[in-house]
């Protein structure tokens, strides 16, 4: 490929015997904005680790600019970490946790002194030279970090959850400053992320991670407009998705209607996912919908109204701005582009039914909301 | 009940430290007899100073507990890394096996070292019983609590730290001593402090270790009470007993200084 920096092909990584990275390969461009999306154990902090050198893969090859790179020891890699909790040295000020990396490489003070000057202003931090890190708030430690990856003028910069130790506002603008930052340097960022709307606002491309292997690499658009099956889709923004049957190309049955689509390519009557965002569907009276469903229940959100419907014991999420009480008979109108279809995958009938949908179980299953450190050893992820 | 129970601690102390408390009083006492006060003097630690054998001794404890503070805290410092990298499983073993030596009855431990030295002697001929040997064992009973000393500044340390010095062009062994070295620091230092202090009040495995040539202060007070007995051994006591207190009363408050510390950080 073109311009390629960085390429894994056929990674496989295990941890105490547990298979933790399966038959990986993927291929990342100079200058661009990657982000790794996954739920937590899906592998991506692991392939981070590997580029940075961390983690020694089991098998496969990494290559930087066509080098195979495998037995480079971490130090001695053209790349440089954001690690989740900063790992700032607390012994020295910031200005010498700046200068740390060219200290390393014995570069003259006057260079030293200029090249953090200039980092510091690149993240807003003139004047903090001698405040000890400890005295820092979390985002000032996490520019500091920043400045001191980007000090050693890396040409890849990894980035593992950086901003998941902060609070939402203060995110939102980290977020910002990430992307011009990224966009003025002009180097290649790879961000590890589980927060999906992170990975939308900040990539050029999002790799969407599970269970070790890439389940669909491609723009935010794609990701989110084409998900590939089941667990992208679910994963990334809310997803409705029903079994159906493709009866020819364009044409699709579920519910025991058929609807018009913009799909190809499948075999006669094979058996599909299909895929409807919330966002997309449009509520009519009764009558004069697609299907009719009963309102079972409805959360205001701000900006729409989530709610919840009954469609012959399948319930589905509608977000609309209209208002519909509980218990009120509506019908629905789809129209081709609002319908997606993919091919059946092992993760078929385990996401996109929101029948037992509540947003407090959600939360609970989510490991990633609660980030207490735990102590002891064995690999993160 | 609260007054008992303040008769009760009262009781505790007295129990605990009359007797030293006696030593302290007639290491001052201007007679030879132990019974009886006859009027303060420092004359006891006057001949102390003069005494040959008491300060050949005196050289040689401080020489051994300096030395094997030092040599135990590289070790024991190296030790700790090493066993906090490894998998827990591993870890938790080698901690255990840290442990034993600590509970491990002194006797048995002196007994074994010198059945050690004895053997290595009748085989190799090196290693013949004097400072050497003396030196050995205190370098060996002090490696452990160096490690226990270490371990928790390991524990608290970010584990990615390491890992962003390498990251930042640091050789391992650089990563070790410009970042890892100066987190645990508090840690070697308060193990060094510790190896000293138990080097200096070492008796029972220093009597065993140390053969004829080399004798620990400890070692010669014993030798002295079994001849004659002389108000000097009060004194000399007296200044271990201060000095062992002293040592342990800092690192006690190296500590607690730490304790504060944390919490402050959360």
């Amino acid at each position: 490929m073109e311009n390629e920096i960085i390429r894994l092909q056929n990674i496989a990584v295990s941890f105490d015997g547990e298979r933790v990275l399966d038959d990986l390969s993927l291929s990342i461009r100079d200058g661009e904005f990657v982000t790794l999306l996954g739920p937590s154990g899906c592998g991506k902090t692991t392939t981070l680790r590997i580029i940075g050198g961390f983690v020694t893969p089991d098998a496969g090859d990494v290559f930087f600019d066509g080098k195979r790179v495998n037995d480079l020891p971490a130090h001695k890699r053209r790349v440089n970490t954001i690690f989740q909790r900063y790992a700032l040295f607390p012994h020295l000020n910031v200005y010498e946790n700046v200068a740390f990396g060219m200290r390393v490489q014995k570069k003259k003070n006057a260079e030293i002194r200029q090249t953090v000057e200039r980092m510091l202003e690149l993240v807003n931090l003139k004047g903090f030279e001698k405040r000890g890190v400890g005295t820092l708030s979390g985002g000032q430690q996490q520019r500091v970090a920043i400045a001191r990856a980007l000090a050693n003028n890396p040409s890849v910069l990894l980035l593992d959850e950086p901003l998941s130790a902060l609070d939402l506002k203060l995110r939102k603008d980290m977020q910002g400053e990430l992307k011009n930052i990224q966009k003025s340097l002009g180097i290649t960022f790879l961000y590890v992320t589980h927060d999906q709307e992170e990975a939308l606002s900040l990539s050029d491309t999002i790799v969407v991670m599970d269970g070790g292997r890439i389940q669909q690499i491609g723009s935010p658009q794609d990701i989110y407009n084409e998900p590939e099956n089941a667990f992208v889709a679910d994963f990334i923004g809310e997803s409705n998705i029903l079994d159906g049957i493709m009866h020819e190309d364009y044409l699709v049955e579920f519910f025991g209607r058929r609807f018009k689509c913009l799909d190809a390519g499948f075999g006669p009557r094979e058996p599909v996912d299909v895929v409807i965002r919330p966002e997309d569907i449009d509520i009519v009276e009764p009558e004069k919908g697609h299907l009719t469903g009963t309102v079972t229940s409805v959360t205001f959100k701000g900006v729409h109204y989530e709610t919840i419907v009954d469609f012959k014991g399948f319930k589905w999420m509608i977000q609309t701005t209209d208002f519909h009480g509980e218990g009120s008979v509506i019908g629905i109108v789809l129209n081709p582009e609002d319908i997606h279809i993919m091919k059946k995958s092992a993760y078929s009938g385990q996401f996109g039914d929101y029948s037992s949908y509540s947003e407090e179980f959600d939360e609970m299953a989510d490991p990633d909301i609660d980030l207490t450190q735990e102590d002891g050893g064995g690999e993160e992820e | 009940m609260k007054k008992l129970s303040k008769i009760y601690n009262a009781l505790i102390f007295i129990f605990l430290y009359a007797p030293i408390l006696v030593l302290i009083v007639f290491s001052f006492n201007d007679s030879k007899s132990r019974v009886v006060w006859q009027g303060f003097t420092t004359r006891w630690y006057g001949e102390l100073f003069q005494d040959k054998v008491i300060m050949e001794s005196l050289l040689t404890t401080l020489e051994v507990a300096v030395l094997s503070a030092l040599f135990a805290t590289i070790i024991g410092t190296l030790a700790a890394v090493g066993i906090y990298s490894m998998n827990r499983k591993l870890r938790k073993t080698m901690l255990a096996v840290n442990n034993i030596p600590m509970v491990n009855p002194e006797i048995v431990t002196g007994v074994s070292l010198m059945l050690v030295f004895v053997f290595v002697f009748r085989a190799t001929g090196m290693l013949q019983m004097g400072f050497g040997t003396l030196l050995l064992s205190h370098i060996t009973f002090n490696i452990p609590y160096v490690v226990l000393q270490v371990m928790p500044k390991l524990r608290q340390m970010d584990r990615h730290m390491y890992e962003a010095a390498l990251d930042l062009g640091c050789s391992p062994r650089r990563a070790f001593f410009r970042v890892v070295l100066p987190e645990i620091l508090p840690g070697v230092v308060t193990g060094a402090l510790m190896a000293f202090t138990l080097s200096l009040d070492d008796f029972v495995i220093s009597l065993f270790t140390s053969g004829s040539t080399a004798q620990t202060l400890s070692v010669t007070i014993y030798a002295m009470t079994k001849k004659r007995v002389s108000p000097k051994i009060n004194a000399l006591s007296t200044l271990l007993f201060g000095a062992v207190l002293l040592l342990l009363i800092i690192v006690n408050l190296r500590q607690m200084r730490d304790m504060k510390k944390q919490k402050k950080h959360g």
